[in-house]
């Protein structure tokens, strides 16, 4: 059996190999590695080399286990692995891969963590870094925070050096030379006589040897494949109807299942009458599961079709009844009793307050938000003989693998999860709500795979919403900026919400009430932010940039406010005040860019915003113009600094991306609560931005910063703000509160 | 009944009333046109209707006839796109990728009726597919560059007295 030639240890990676000159690694020899979850289930003639790496006759497959959802990291991630190997993209299959404890993010928790993320102190690193021991432990494989390449720059990067390392080792052995006389190409070793040996020929003798203790990493310089824009891997399938989201698995003997839950969230269901439903075509069975009904018929359509002729008595749900209420609850939360955490309290605010002849102050408001991603909520669960198989699109594979084994009571090793591409997420399947509903109806459905769709009305009334929340501001104001703020958030704990739902208890302050606010590199002598955290049982989450979406644009319009009180240069003053020097850059950056100062048009405008939002500074501009008293944004403009740029383009597709996600809420982004339930049930109520009203984004990149970070949200915290300042410079209005379009019209 | 799907002739046994984009997705398992609302508000389940694009969520599959339908499937496959699906590919445009059936169908049959769309022309067509993930600006591109291929292929169609080169690459393009 091949299988016992190839599975001769699992300390292969993490065990053993440390990075020569390399920093920052000893974190992964403080305990035993995981077991490589490849080994579990390799095929005879599979070899797994490393978790990343599984090579057969096929080929090499890379595993990149994090989600794609739109944002790329399939291709950055496996062009980390390729990299080492010398392999280009085209070379290599690339796979998302089993659920498992080996794939934990480390990096993910850093943001909840009460030091900035461009802080390098020896303190915020020792806390950093302790906080990557918890990670591993909980062995927590996760997509979210815009993490993902900060932390698998150097293990993926490691795991393709040490496939290397063992081939060149093997093929030395095998031709009798030096491994030093033999250099990789193609996918091939090759000796200095010409003589060449595969990969594939090489990986099952390769898995028996071990790497060397110490490997080099290929200095940027002699990058091929990173740093160069790549083909996404895949936008071919994309572009021709043939990739294979979530919704469009198929399997034997399928059955389709929908569902209603009591759109009062969380709230229990007292009766339901399906009667009609049941005797309705195509409908083989109606199951009641947490607060709702599923109905299993023969198709989607027939399945929707039913869920929607059963009636329903729901009972009411344990937070404010309307949106009035709920931005009562905010009003009320600040008070001290309710402070949830002040990170900065610079200089003594309170005296330069109380001696200040005059004072600048405002209050700001921002709605609920849905995520709504295209692709609604669906999975399909297949379970018979003691054997689950779930096909879904998440964020926390590891985390629908608990679940699963919660629910069926089987053994994890009986249970395979399928991650799939997610037609957008934006942080939506970071919950496991539609899975778990999911194989409870496949359980009801025992031998047949059940998949489960949501109707749109479904997804938009039963999101975990981004907080709604409130920020108050009081400034002095001397002739060259600020000399005192004070800044007042107050909102959900999404945090606290988000991890609560998946069994990990949050203790301490919520770093998203505060997050893209109190930490913004600005030199101002006396400062202080203060959070308030507002308690109630209506699900909020994470939604694209987190804390930074409603921070980014109150911490910015108050910025502005400030600048305009004085009628100094807003961006000017920015520059001026700014104490973190790859700041400084992306705004001398896009001011270049956007030619700002330089003369507009009557009835235009231009609004600059900045934000540091997981370690990325980026600042947008954005230009209006005032048609008939309705605004037409004409262009964008964005600077990032992502400290190394793996793939430009991607990048830039990201910051374009978060950019017009940013718009998008900021014109019309707005979620109600009537009756305890959400109002706005499909697009013709929750409006997203349209084609015409979409503007181009030009891009820049920079790369001064510190270390390599993530790119998939940063862009979106500054581009609210940079709009709201635009009109105010167009027209003079001061638009404090989102949706935009309740104060002013667009075009 | 009896619909004809990317030139097939298929038989479906459904209610009269069940969607186009169902009676596709469910029963004869073409999973290029998607759904994301069901209402004719997001268009990524856009398909050809004798040329024509239409939200096929919206459509019972008993007002189809005997028309044509061409989903995205219809247009070209990963091994031979057509322009506006190379285009796609080499502006990157997909990031979710969710939308982009309805988007390159929309797109496509603008192009077929316009091959030189202006941009107010292209705003008007494109303007009631959605997209989430906010890709617009390089739809927009990849749009501009179909419609160029579009026009060269369109000249060296119709105009056999071009250089020689050029006929010969007509040539093996219709043989293929
Ligand atoms: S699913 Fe047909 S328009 Fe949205
Ligand atoms: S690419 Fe994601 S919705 Fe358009």
């Amino acid at each position: 059996m091949s299988k016992l030639g190839t599975i001769t240890r699992r300390t292969f990676l993490f065990g053993s190999i440390a990075i020569a000159g390399g920093v920052g690694f000893g974190y992964y020899k403080y305990k035993q590695p995981h077991e490589n979850p490849l080994e579990l289930d390799l095929a005879d003639g599979d070899t797994a080399l490393t978790p990343y790496v599984l090579i057969n006759q096929d080929g090499i497959s890379i595993i990149a286990p994090r989600a794609e959802m739109g944002q790329g990291v399939h291709t950055t991630l496996a062009a980390l692995v390729a990299e080492e190997l010398d392999l280009s993209l085209e070379q290599v299959k690339v796979i998302h891969g089993p659920p498992s404890a080996a794939y934990f993010n480390a990096a993910v928790l850093e943001e909840g963590i009460p030091f900035a993320s461009i802080d390098t102190s020896a303190l915020a690193n020792t806390v950093r870094n302790f906080i990557h021991v918890p990670a591993k432990l909980a062995g927590l494989q996760i997509t979210g925070g815009s993490s993902s390449i900060a932390d698998a720059y150097e293990k993926m990067r490691v795991a393709g050096a040490a496939v290397r390392n063992v081939m060149i080792k093997t093929a030395a052995a095998r031709l009798d030379v030096s491994a030093t006389k033999l250099t990789t190409e193609n996918g091939f070793v090759i000796a200095t006589d010409g003589q060449s040996l595969s990969y594939l020929e090489l990986a099952a003798a390769a898995a028996t040897v071990e790497p060397d203790s110490e490997l080099a990493l290929k200095p940027n310089p002699q990058w091929k494949v990173l740093g160069k824009s790549q083909n996404r891997i895949d936008i071919p399938a994309k572009s021709t109807g043939t990739a294979e989201f979530g919704i469009d698995i198929d399997l034997p003997n399928m059955v389709y299942a929908s569902i209603r839950v009591n759109p009062r969230l969380g709230g229990a269901m007292n009766s339901f009458n399906a009667e009609k439903a049941k005797a309705m075509q195509g409908v083989k069975k109606i199951v009641e599961i947490d607060n709702g009904v599923a109905v299993i018929a023969s198709n989607t359509w027939y399945a929707f079709k039913a869920v929607n002729a059963i009636e329903f008595d729901w009972a009411q749900a344990n937070y404010p009844a309307d949106t009035a209420a709920h931005f009562k609850a905010v009003e009320d939360s600040f008070t001290s009793d309710n402070q949830d955490s002040q990170f900065r309290d610079d200089g003594d605010v309170d005296a330069a307050l109380e001696i200040a002849d005059e004072i600048v102050s405002a209050e700001y408001r921002v709605p609920y938000l849905p995520h709504a991603p295209l692709e609604p909520m669906n999975a399909t669960a297949w379970f018979r003989d003691g054997k689950l198989d779930v096909w879904a699109g998440t964020q926390i594979p590891t985390q629908a693998l608990k679940e699963a084994a919660a629910i069926t009571d089987l053994d994890e090793s009986n249970i395979k999860i399928h991650t799939t591409l997610m037609g957008g997420s934006f942080g939506r399947r970071l919950e496991m709500d539609f899975i778990i509903q999911t194989i409870k109806v496949a359980i009801e459905m025992p031998g047949a795979p059940v998949k489960l769709t949501w109707t749109r009305e479904e997804d938009m009334t039963h999101d975990n919403y981004r907080p709604c929340g409130i920020a108050r501001f009081k400034a002095v104001v001397g002739e060259n900026g600020p000399s005192a703020i004070d800044l007042e958030l107050a909102g959900g704990p999404v945090n606290a919400s988000q991890m609560g739902r998946i069994g990990v208890p949050a203790v301490g302050p919520d770093i998203s009430i505060i997050q893209g606010a109190w930490e913004q590199p600005y030199g101002v002598e006396n400062f202080r932010v203060t959070g308030y955290r507002v308690k109630n049982d209506f699900p909020i989450s994470s939604w694209r940039s987190v804390g930074s979406s409603q921070n980014g644009f109150f911490h910015e319009s108050m910025i502005d406010e400030i600048a305009h009180a004085k009628r100094l240069d807003p961006l000017q003053m920015r520059i001026n005040l700014m104490t973190h020097h790859p700041s400084r850059k992306v705004l001398e950056a896009v001011a270049d860019m956007s030619d700002w100062g330089s003369e507009l048009p009557q009835g235009h405008g231009r609004g600059i915003a900045y934000c540091l939002s997981f370690g990325v500074p980026s600042a947008e501009v954005i230009e209006v113009a005032i048609i008939d008293g309705k605004v037409k944004i004409l262009k964008a403009f964005a600077a990032v600094d992502v400290g190394t740029a793996l793939d430009p383009r991607n990048i830039e597709a990201q910051v374009l991306g978060g950019v017009n996600f940013g718009l998008a809420a900021a014109i019309s982004g707005d979620i109600n609560i009537k009756n305890g339930e959400v109002q706005e049930t499909n697009f013709h109520q929750y409006r997203s931005m349209r084609f015409y009203q979409a503007p181009a984004v030009e891009v820049r990149i920079l790369e001064n910063g510190d270390k390599v970070r993530g790119i998939g949200e940063p862009g979106t915290p500054p581009a609210a703000p940079a709009l709201a300042n635009a009109i105010f410079a167009a027209t003079g209005k001061r638009i404090r509160e989102l949706p935009l379009s309740k104060h002013i019209g667009f075009v | 009944m009896k619909i004809n799907v990317n030139g097939q002739v298929r038989e479906v046994a459904v209610a009269p009333d069940m969607p186009l984009l169902w009676v596709l997705r469910d029963e004869l398992k073409v999973k290029g046109p998607k759904f994301g609302c069901g209402i004719a508000q997001c268009r990524a389940c856009t398909v050809h209707l004798n040329g024509q694009p239409i939200p096929s969520c919206s459509l019972p599959v008993s007002a189809v006839g005997d028309a044509e339908i061409t989903t995205i499937e219809g247009l070209g496959t990963p091994q031979q796109m057509s322009l506006v699906q190379q285009a796609w590919v080499d502006h990157q445009v997909a990031q979710c990728g969710y939308c982009q059936s309805g988007q390159i169908m929309t797109a496509t049959a603008l192009l077929t009726k316009n091959s030189n769309p202006s941009d107010d022309e292209i705003d008007t067509a494109m303007s009631a597919n959605l997209c989430r993930c906010g890709t617009y600006p390089r739809i927009r591109a990849a749009i501009k560059t179909a419609a160029q291929n579009i026009r060269k292929e369109n000249e060296l169609k119709t105009e056999p007295i071009a250089a020689p080169e050029k006929i010969e690459l007509a040539l093996e393009r219709d043989a293929s």
